[in-house]
């Protein structure tokens, strides 16, 4: 590949932009997402095995989802039922569908097909709303069944080079949504806000546990690029073995670069499936095939229409929890912030509280931040917002420095006790600044070089040695001192020494 | 209607179908599934635009099963029948082909 | 030692009455097995013992005064392409030798629960495709009317073996006439239910929406007998009809009077011997004077049936058959790599005829082929449908010839594989249409050899079908037996 200097402008707005450095030629990113998810039903899609992660090899496992010869699929009724939530939840219009056969051999697909909707989809045409307001379309949310798992031994472990492999087929026939996205996301950081919030989509519905790590949720991104301007799609590449939103974000950031590189010295971009290497930090071409694949779909004649009556679907709807982005509306609404800014604690699960803590009093700020932050997810959930309005209370009064805050949170986690209390129990209260005057004049002579440092010291060595300076303080006052004042009488001794 | 099948077009189908032929079989499959495909001309020659398909001879919609877990077989009693075990898996060759 | 009955209804109501046990009903029919099976090679393998442990089990029950169910005692042959949990169940394909299923058929379970006793598992065509059972990896079936002749297919064994007096009952399995035409060449009844009255769920699947299991038997009743012990819904099989099975044994003696019956003329003529479409017409004859009206109605898409059928059942039995790849289960051929193996495998494991089929489907179903054929064959379908529908308006059922000819020779159709597949001309469109047909015997064609009458019903239709068939049996002349 010919060596072309890209630079990218920083984030703005909602495109992420490639530069090319020779032409000046300015191009945009074009994603579209296609995410396998694994439904959280007991069963499997079409047999009555356990849907379970992490049971011993095989044994999860009976005619139907070993393919044995002479088995038939039976519909799990729970698997429609989230698939609707889910599509619903993704403003689809659920349809009748019907189920195809996609027929291609590989060894962890016991049928030697997969079972799949293909042109009758449950749920087609919906969008999915980003926390930055932008509106990514769903084309379709479709029920398929899931492969058992590849174990490949001998060489290097990995599939080239492999001796031989080990098939296990407790996955095998597990439900799974594929959710498959309009190229509508133009920047990695909107790849990952998809994938965030539909994982969110996900958990809220009870439709997946949407674990990325365990492959219940799985992520494949179809990437293109195209100068500024232009109204039609370039050529895209399809790139798998995506395993965390920050390959995702990486991955969609170099594709785009690679492509661009492409096409800026002449190129073409092959449409082909690609692997992104999280350790080479690059993608690279799949095996190619010696003949386009052919799938040779047909209906599935074993399962018959799937056809939700609007009864079904009214039901599915009125049991719908409150989405994320509702919540973050609301709760943006109730802090008087932006839905962006109350993104965190939406996706903490924690806005019932943070509104209740709002609502009790509590400095709309200070109630975020320990929300987003200071609070674990575990055990918040006993907090007593009037009691967290209560804390922040102490705060803004100058009564609990932000560490001691912190501590006291913790405690009305674990105790359920009022702040004050808390506070007072621990011997907190605020140390007035003639206590701290004290503590420094014992630090600073203690400490002349870095004293002198600190005051004739460029910018850079002087911000290190506050940090010095700070911590010691903390240290001597074992947290009680609030880092702010401290700083702030630093710098009043050092204004007044040169 | 389409061209007829040539030994190109069997040799391809075979491939699809993990299915290895000898020169000699491909020239008799050519001809014997080229006479089937001329017989079948009569029906690839209807003007059926009009004609929705019937996939199923019966009309079901919606036959679904509880999601209740039920008995799996025997791990011992499976794997007995595969012809090649290791580690309460199933050993296949190398698998060449896309990882997946 | 009591003399055993002939039919399984009569063997059923002796073991239930106690007045002949299970285990000299099964050791009259082993006797007869040994005499006769080295010539007819009707099983791929004969359960004696397995036999004799459940007819201990059938003869404890009727002594402690217990029901065994409609079949006690009765010996029941099975197609083997039906899975039977512990014993090989093979296709009549080398891919598949010495599998052992781990589960049993719906059909099975309910055989052996209603007190029936397997006796052994039956040869067929491989896979189920053929219509002479000359396609067997393990050589073919004879008929047991004329050793030198084909019994049909693709149940060839199972025919032979009711036909010989090897079992009373037998199951075997119709995508195009599996049943029927070898219950014509053989001269015994054979039935195609409705599609979904039986549970298809353990039946190795040839083409899943043609599939259906049925009885072969000497009598209409014992067909009767069967298919109620077999029929009804199954949870396992998303294609099985909710409603309850209509009794058939207690509406046989109902006659015809009033029934109208329909010649289907597109099946009475070109291609069919005239010796057969005499027997046809003797037995709308019969038919006509028990009391039913007898007319001529045309099924126009019929005549396009077999080149739909020879499209939409190759495509799904190349989808059906992909999981013979040599990994979980069956034959094996070692290569060095899974592709490689797979190939290897079917290859090695798979006949011409299911090769052939298995490419043609393919075929039909690959890119820049499935509109053209498959498709259009999924189009004609309907037609089949609609044009069937208007036949019904018209009348209660049809009448049409089982097979175009008797029993023919060995090697007389393999060369030209499509002279096989015009064999199933006359039963094929039921089964795309999804109704109930049944081949009864109806007296020698001019060569001696049984010719078989088909009664077709709309679907659910049995019981009619059943009535009508009960009359014809009633008529049919004696069959002459030729020398074998």
């Amino acid at each position: 590949m010919t060596a072309v200097n890209l630079t990218h402008e920083p984030i703005e707005g909602e495109h992420f932009h490639v530069t090319s450095a020779t032409t000046g030629d300015v191009w945009e990113i074009v994603v579209g997402l296609e995410v396998h998810c694994e439904l959280a039903t007991a069963t499997k899609l079409f047999c009555s095995c356990p849907n379970h992660f992490g049971s011993e090899p095989n044994t999860n496992v009976c005619p139907v989802c070993l393919g044995l010869p002479g088995s038939l699929p039976v519909l799990n009724h729970q698997v429609v039922e989230l698939a609707m939530r889910l599509g619903r939840a993704l403003r689809c219009s659920v349809e009748p569908s019907v189920f195809a056969r996609k027929n291609y051999f590989y060894p962890d697909m016991p049928k030697d097909y997969q079972v799949s909707q293909f042109d009758r989809p449950i749920n087609v045409d919906g969008w999915l709303d980003l926390p930055d307001g932008t509106r990514v379309g769903v084309e379709r949310a479709h029920i398929e069944e899931d492969t058992g798992k590849n174990t490949h031994a001998g060489g290097s472990g990995r599939i080239h080079g492999a001796q031989y492999s080990l098939v296990d087929y407790n996955r095998a026939g597990v439900p799974l949504v594929e959710i498959v996205g309009r190229p509508h996301i133009r920047h990695p950081d909107q790849a990952k806000a998809y994938v965030d919030e539909l994982r969110a989509i996900l958990l809220a519905t009870g439709a997946s546990d949407a674990k990325m790590e365990e492959g219940s949720l799985r992520v494949d991104a179809n990437v293109s690029v195209r100068r500024v301007g232009d109204t039609a799609l370039g050529t895209r590449c399809e790139v798998k073995n995506l395993n965390s939103l920050r390959s995702l974000g990486r991955a969609i950031e170099y594709e785009a670069r690679r492509q661009v590189d492409l096409l800026e010295t002449g190129e073409r971009v092959k449409q082909e499936t690609r692997h992104w290497d999280e350790g080479a930090g690059r993608t690279r071409p799949g095996r190619s095939k010696e003949e386009a694949e052919d799938y040779r779909y047909f209906q599935e004649p074993d399962l018959v229409p799937l056809v939700p009556g609007p009864e079904w679907i009214a039901a599915v709807d009125a049991a719908m929890p409150e989405l994320p982005a509702a919540r973050r509306a609301r709760l943006a609404e109730t802090a008087g912030v932006t839905p962006a800014e109350a993104a965190i604690a939406v996706s903490r699960d924690l806005d019932g509280l943070a509104a209740a803590a709002i609502g009790a009093g509590g400095d709309p700020g200070r109630v975020l931040t320990h929300v987003e932050h200071d609070l674990a997810v575990d055990g918040a959930g006993n907090l007593d917002p009037i009691h967290l309005a209560a804390l922040v209370g102490l705060e803004l009064d100058g009564k609990l420095t932000a560490t001691q805050a912190k501590a006291v949170l913790a405690e009305m986690v674990a105790t359920g006790e009022h702040p004050e209390a808390i506070a007072q129990a621990s011997g907190f209260e605020a140390m007035d600044t003639s206590t701290l005057e004290g503590v420094l004049d014992e630090i600073v002579t203690g400490c002349p070089d870095e004293w002198v440092g600190y005051c004739e010291g460029d910018d850079k060595r002087r911000a290190k040695l506050q940090g010095f300076f700070v911590g010691k303080v903390m240290k001597a006052t074992k947290g009680r001192a609030d880092g702010k004042v401290v700083t702030a009488l630093l710098e009043q001794r050092r204004v007044a020494a040169v | 209607m389409s061209e007829r099948l040539t030994r190109d077009g069997v040799a391809h189908v075979a491939r699809l179908a993990r299915l290895s032929l000898t020169e000699a079989e491909l020239d008799t499959y050519t001809e014997q599934l080229g006479a089937v495909l001329d017989f079948a001309a009569d029906v690839a020659a209807l003007d059926l635009a009009d004609v929705a398909p019937t996939s199923h001879p019966i009309e079901l919609a919606n036959v679904l099963r509880p999601d209740v877990v039920g008995p799996c077989l025997d791990r011992a009693e499976v794997l007995a029948e595969a012809p090649s075990v290791e580690d309460d898996r199933f050993r296949v060759p190398a698998i060449l082909g896309e990882e997946r | 030692m009591t003399s055993v009955p002939a039919t399984a209804v009569a063997i059923a109501a002796a073991v239930r009455a106690g007045e002949v046990s299970a285990r000299e009903v099964l050791d009259a029919h082993l006797a007869v097995i040994d005499e006769r099976e080295t010539d007819v090679h009707a099983f791929n393998l004969v359960l004696a013992d397995e036999a004799r442990a459940a007819t201990t089990e059938v003869d404890r029950r009727v002594a402690a005064g217990e029901d065994p169910g409609p079949l006690a005692g009765v010996p029941v042959a099975l197609k083997d392409n039906l899975c039977t949990r512990g014993i090989p169940t093979t296709c009549s394909s080398r891919i598949l030798d010495g599998w052992r299923p781990p589960y049993d058929a719906t059909v099975v379970s309910r055989v052996v629960a209603a007190g029936g006793i397997v006796v052994g598992k039956t040869n067929l065509d491989e896979f189920a495709m053929g219509s002479s059972t000359e396609n067997s990896a393990f050589g073919p079936t004879r008929n047991p009317r004329d050793l030198d002749r084909v019994p049909g297919g693709s149940s060839g064994g199972s025919a032979a073996a009711v036909a010989a007096g090897f079992a009373p009952l037998s199951l075997g399995s119709d995508t195009g006439g599996s049943i029927r035409q070898p219950a014509a060449l053989c001269g015994v009844v054979g039935v195609k239910p409705t599609y979904g009255l039986v549970s298809r769920y353990g039946l190795m699947a040839f083409a899943s929406s043609l599939d259906q299991i049925g009885p072969f038997s000497t009598t209409v009743a014992d067909s009767a007998l069967l298919l109620e012990a077999i029929g009804g819904h199954d949870p396992r099989d998303s294609t099985s009809i909710a409603e309850p099975l209509a009794a058939l044994t207690s509406v046989l003696d109902r006659g015809v009077a009033g029934l109208r019956v329909g010649l289907v003329s597109e099946l009475m003529g070109e291609g069919i011997a005239p010796d057969v479409l005499a027997r046809v017409h003797a037995a709308a004859a019969a038919l006509a004077a028990a009391g039913a009206e007898i007319g001529e109605v045309s099924v126009p898409a019929a005549s396009y049936g077999l080149s739909a059928y020879y499209l939409i059942a190759p495509a799904e039995a190349s989808s059906n058959l992909a999981r013979y790849d040599g990994v979980r289960f069956g034959l094996r051929v070692d290569a060095p790599t899974t592709a490689e193996m797979n190939e290897a495998t079917r290859t090695a494991g798979f006949g011409d005829e299911v090769k052939r089929r298995i490419m043609l489907g393919t075929y039909a179903l690959s890119a820049g082929y499935y509109d053209a054929y498959y498709g259009q064959a999924l189009k004609v379908r309907t037609l089949i449908v609609r044009d069937f529908a208007a036949a019904y308006e018209r009348f209660d059922l049809l009448l049409a010839p089982t097979s175009p000819t008797t029993a023919f020779r060995f090697g007389a159709k393999t060369a030209d594989p499509l002279s096989m597949y015009l064999n199933d001309v006359c039963t094929i469109p039921s089964n795309l249409a999804g109704h109930p047909a049944m081949s009864v015997p109806f007296g020698p064609g001019a060569d001696g050899l049984p010719v078989g009458v088909q009664l077709l019903a709309p679907a659910l239709g049995e019981a009619t079908m059943f009535r009508a068939a009960a009359v014809v049996e009633a008529a049919a002349p004696a069959l002459t037996e030729v020398a074998r």
